[in-house]
Parts: structure tokens; sequence; C-alpha cells
């Protein structure tokens, strides 16, 4: 039980919210973030405090600077200063790049990876102070490998890993380790909306012939959020069953 | 607050926080060359700055600082002396 306080954006749902669950799990008094769905991220925090862990649900949309320094101050007077960052709020708005509308482009853009511009700078400054910290950024095998329909969220999951590394390389020398988390095909609400069709035709690229499960990407969130994990940084942990390598 | 006070806490900041030698401490060294203080060092020196003088500096104020007593004399004008 370290007590540190962990913030995880976009925590209220899927992967997000199975990461808040298994750093409370591990000890960590945690804060998940939700822009929209109040109700579920409600849920969340009930069920860890059910676990016996600790949390609470803070309001915000993480591409909005003003918004991300409110909910900072809010989390910082509850918990203490945030020792780690969990950044994996995200969304997907698909089409082919011909047909793909710049709003749309924009806001994945700002919401995927803005988004850890303003949350990362928020959160470095406590992390500096105390010599200690852990930035996470959930990146996707997209970002990696390419998906068409998906230029928007490639480019921005592409442009995490290389903030990643930039960052890991800024603030190593201070105790402070950034990585990112790449998942292949993960059950959630995302690829639920794929169908039937697609799932099975997606199979056999994946070795272990099976969609991953939210938990698996948490345990290597957990992992990288550890004092185990002190000498890693800069680095792309790939969690996708063996699907892009 | 005067100079002298001023002068004498910015030392005890940059020997705590920076670890820098007190005795390499001049109000004429600069951060980066004579106490190798790294761009983040500076940062850092920054943050300390505003939360033990209770001032804010903002970044283009920030960037024109090259020496100890540079840092004096800004924290010295947010003080209003």
């Amino acid at each position: 039980m370290s007590g540190r306080v962990a913030l995880v954006t976009g925590g209220s749902r899927g992967i997000g919210r199975a990461i808040a669950e298994r750093l409370a799990a591990d000890g960590l008094r945690v804060a998940l973030n939700y822009r929209s769905r109040r109700d579920a991220a409600e849920a969340a925090v009930e069920s860890i405090t059910e676990a016996g862990g600790e949390a609470m649900a803070v309001a915000g949309d993480v591409g909005d600077g003003y918004a991300v320094a409110a909910m900072f101050a809010s989390v910082e007077e509850s918990l203490g200063p945030v020792a780690v960052l969990v950044n994996n709020a995200g969304i997907t708005a698909d089409d082919l790049l011909l047909r793909m509308k710049h709003e749309d482009w924009d806001a994945v853009i700002q919401t995927n990876l803005s988004s850890a511009y303003h949350t990362t700078k928020a959160a470095l400054r406590g992390m500096l102070r105390a010599r200690w910290g852990r930035i996470i950024s959930i990146t996707s095998v997209a970002g990696i490998t390419g998906n068409p329909g998906q230029a928007n969220y490639a480019a921005a999951k592409a442009g995490l890993i290389g903030f990643t590394k930039s960052v890991a390389k800024e603030v190593g020398s201070r105790g402070i380790t950034v990585n990112a988390v790449a998942p292949g095909f993960i059950e959630t609400e995302l690829t639920d909306a794929l169908g039937e069709g697609v799932r099975d035709a997606l199979l056999p690229a994946i070795s272990l012939g099976r969609f991953g499960t939210p938990a698996e990407i948490a345990s290597a969130v957990g992992y990288l959020a550890s004092d185990d994990a002190a000498y890693i940084t800069g680095q792309v942990l790939v969690v996708d069953g063996g699907l892009a390598f | 607050m005067d100079r002298a006070e001023v002068e004498s806490k910015m030392t005890d900041l940059l020997v705590d926080e920076l670890g820098i030698d007190r005795d390499k401490i001049k109000m004429s060294a600069t951060f980066e060359e004579d106490l190798e203080v790294d761009s983040l060092g500076v940062v850092e020196l920054l943050m300390a700055l505003e939360d033990n003088f209770g001032v804010s500096i903002p970044d283009e104020e920030a960037e024109k600082i090259g020496t100890v007593g540079e840092a004096v004399d800004l924290v010295m004008q947010k003080l209003g002396g």
C-alpha cells in the first residue's frame, strides 16, 4: 500500500476504469476523470470503494487546458500531489482521410494528444518536487502500424509515442519515468461496436487468437506504475496478444 | 524583505533544492555555466522561488534570468522592493 495518488483520465469506462481499479487494488489513491458520464464514473468509484480501495471522480475535458488546471487543483486538494498520471482519455471519429471532416481531425488530436500536453505539464511540477513520478500514456497499435479509416486516431497515438520519448529524456534525471502502453484489440464498448463479422475476420491476425481484456492492459499499467519498473523509461509496451511484431 | 535577506534565502534554495556547492554561489555566477545547472534545473529553481517567496514568475520573464543576481533582482521586483 504505497498511498501514492494516481490520476486516470477517461477513467469511468472500459480500459480506463480497469486501470483505475487495478491501481486502487495496488494501494494507490485514485482520482478518475470523466467528461460526460458522471453515472459511470460514480459507479466506478463505488466499485473501488467496496473493494476496499480509495477513489474519487473528477469531471473535466482533458482537451481543455483550463479544465485540466481546475481538475488538478481539485485532486491535489482532496488527495494530494499526483504521483502517477495515466493519460488514457481518447475518442475515435473514423473515416477515410478523403472524407474526414476537419472538425473530426481536430477533435481527435485535441482529446487524444493535446490532452497529454495539458495533463503531463500539470503533473510534472509535483513530480519534480517529489523526485518521483510515473507518466503512462495509453497509445495504440494503430499508432505503430497505421489503420485505414483512422488517420486522425493513428496520428494522435503515434504523436503520444514521440511525446513519451521526448519527455522521458527531459525528466529522467529526476526519478520520473515516462512510458506508453499500446493495446491491440481489447474487449470494450468500442470493439463491441465492430460486429461479429469484423471480429471474426480480425482473430486470425492475433497470435493468441482472442481479443484482450481491459484488465490485461491495466496489469501492464500497474507494472509500469510500480517501483518494480523504476529502470524502464521511454518505452512503448505493446499489449496486443501478438498482433503487431 | 531586504536584498540581503533575499540573497541569503536564494543561496539556501540553491544549496538545498539544486545541490549546488555553497562556495560557488556568487551574485555574478551564471546558472548554466558557472553553477552547471541544466535547463530543467532552472525551471525547478523558478518553481522553488515561486513557492518560497510567494511570487509568480511568468515564463517570458523567467527566460531572461542568467545569473544568481538577476534572479534576486526579479524576486525583489516581484516583492515590490
